[in-house]
């Protein structure tokens, strides 16, 4: 049978899509602009039909809590936020990290920073992909740039996160949680037995049986030569990721003269621009990471030898830009183009952005 | 073929779900098709405005400077967005409330009383889809039948005795709309 196309929201690909992959429960407290997505789950209401929990909590802070206690208990959690809500969760993620519990985090980022706007932004980028909590922890981070994605990132910063006993965020804006587009759900799947969860998550806090010591979920070790070999098991497991989970998409790369890296609507808005530029004979080439952490360093750098020049674009400041220039070694000229605070930067005014990188 | 359109006027005159419905005909007719809405606080009372494409291939961006199409029913809007039409493309705008119409050139621009007609024919309710059957006289960017099913597919199956009342209002804007 052909799969229903359906015509949804990023935000309500998201609730979605959570609903069919299993998820049990989802605690969140509304911000805009990504209200959609409890929203979605209270309308399905999925605690009738897949014993879901969808809590609206009393706060960003109680929400990552409570994502921190199910997610002890083996389950597969999640909270959803924007910019300045994202920031009150930090504590908790950190926790999480220093933990090594798995949850899924969604950050529909908005301009800032304090309260700012509930226009698109990408400025949480440093944040989300250089810490934001403390300690030496990282988050694996994805970043849709469709809503087709928004759904297929549900499942896998999941499986990531549930692989690697590691938080994971998608990292998504105003544009792409608020627009519509043709997105094809997952399948629906079973939520996990107790039975499941005690094999597949040893670690997990079901109650003591017999045969084991008591599963302990806690960040804290006052011993700081185990609190050292924790950091080092924390290192290697970071080290793995970045092995092995890279994700990025390349357009129109194998030609280009000059290469645009933008991740989320800015890569939507910078494929636009390719194809302006290309239609003026300037061959421009679109790098989209897909992972943010883990970074694709490695693939960039092969394009410090095959490009003149790179343009990342983003909706902030330049933050990204400090990665694409550590990727290339600072050998080819990369500059940074973006608008602040709410503002999406229109295909036209990047377009005259790669002709002065070109003069 | 790619359509860009921009849809502009007061928050509460149908802008976002006149949008809506022109996306879902589109995916009706298996189109590639982007809805990108203004959501910001000017909703209420203030400006709307949504981007929609339909493409027979994979949209880039959802967000644009410059459309094939613009339907504008105030005058914010039209200052705004009269700017923005593609040379060549078309501008369709409700003269109720336009105290400085459009003065391009280079562009088609259609005039549709929907606003009037909506209120003298007791269409009230479908004003929005009066406009949109002018949208479909002069672009046609999407088959009547489409929107039709688009509709059936959006209103919730207590609202489909209404179907009939909608396809006559968008019957009626492909009888008003018309070239200045």
């Amino acid at each position: 049978m052909a799969e229903e196309v359906k015509l949804l929201k990023g935000n309500e690909a998201i609730a979605l899509a959570a609903i069919r992959y299993g998820t049990d429960g989802y605690f969140g407290y509304p911000i805009t602009p990504q209200s959609e997505i409890m929203e979605t789950l209270m309308d399905e209401k999925p605690w009738e039909t897949t014993g879901m929990v969808v809590l609206q909590a009393e706060s960003e802070v109680a929400a990552i809590n409570m994502v921190y206690g199910g997610a002890a208990c083996g389950k597969r959690v999640m909270t959803s936020s924007s910019s300045p809500g994202i920031s009150l969760k930090q504590e908790g993620i950190s926790y999480m990290a220093g933990a090594e519990l798995p949850g899924l985090i969604v950050n529909v980022m908005r301009g800032g920073p304090g309260l700012g706007t509930i226009q698109p932004s990408q400025a949480d980028y440093f944040q989300t992909v250089k810490g934001g909590g403390h300690g030496d922890y990282r988050l694996i981070t994805l970043a849709p740039a469709s809503v087709q994605e928004m759904a297929d990132h549900v499942a896998l910063g999941f499986d990531l996160s549930f692989k690697y006993c590691n938080p994971a965020m998608i990292l998504a804006d105003g544009v792409i949680g608020q627009m519509m587009e043709k997105v094809v759900l997952p399948e629906q799947r079973p939520r996990k037995s107790e039975a499941e969860i005690r094999r597949e998550q040893p670690w997990a806090t079901l109650g003591k049986t017999r045969d084991r010591k008591p599963n302990i979920i806690t960040s804290l070790e006052l011993d700081s030569s185990v609190m050292e070999k924790n950091n080092l098991r924390f290192q290697a497991k970071y080290k793995a990721i970045e092995e092995n989970e890279v994700l990025y998409e390349e357009i129109q790369c194998e030609d280009a003269d000059y290469l645009i890296v933008a991740f989320g609507s800015a890569a939507r808005i910078s494929q636009k621009v390719m194809e302006l530029a290309r239609k003026e004979g300037i061959k421009v080439g679109l790098f989209r990471p897909i992972t943010l952490w883990p970074f694709p360093t490695r693939r960039l750098n092969d394009y410090k030898d095959k490009v003149k020049g790179i343009l990342t674009v983003e909706l902030n400041a330049g933050q990204m830009v400090e990665d694409v220039r550590l990727a290339v070694e600072c050998k080819i000229p990369v500059e940074h183009y973006g608008r602040l605070g709410g503002i999406v930067p229109t295909p036209q005014e990047v377009l005259e952005q790669i002709k002065k990188l070109k003069n | 073929m790619q359509h860009e359109i921009i849809i502009a006027g007061f928050g509460g005159q149908g802008v976002l779900s006149m949008g809506k419905i022109l996306t879902y005909a589109g995916l009706m007719e298996n189109k590639e098709v982007t809805w990108f809405p203004s959501y910001g606080p000017e909703q209420r009372g203030g400006t709307a405005n949504v981007t929609v494409i339909l493409s027979d291939e994979r949209i880039s961006s959802p967000v644009l400077n410059e459309y094939d199409a613009a339907i504008i029913l105030n005058q914010p809007s039209l200052e705004k967005f009269e700017p923005s039409v593609k040379p060549g493309g078309i501008l369709i705008y409700d003269g109720y409330g336009i105290t400085h119409p459009p003065t391009r050139r280079d562009i088609r621009v259609y005039e549709i009383e929907a606003m009037n007609t909506a209120t003298n024919e007791n269409m009230s309710k479908t004003f929005n889809m009066i406009v949109l059957g002018g949208l479909l006289k002069v672009l046609n960017p999407v088959k009547l039948d489409s929107v039709m099913a688009g509709l059936k597919k959006t209103l919730p199956e207590r609202h489909h005795h209404l179907l009939p009342v909608n396809e006559k209002a968008i019957l009626r804007g492909m009888e008003i709309i018309k070239e200045k």
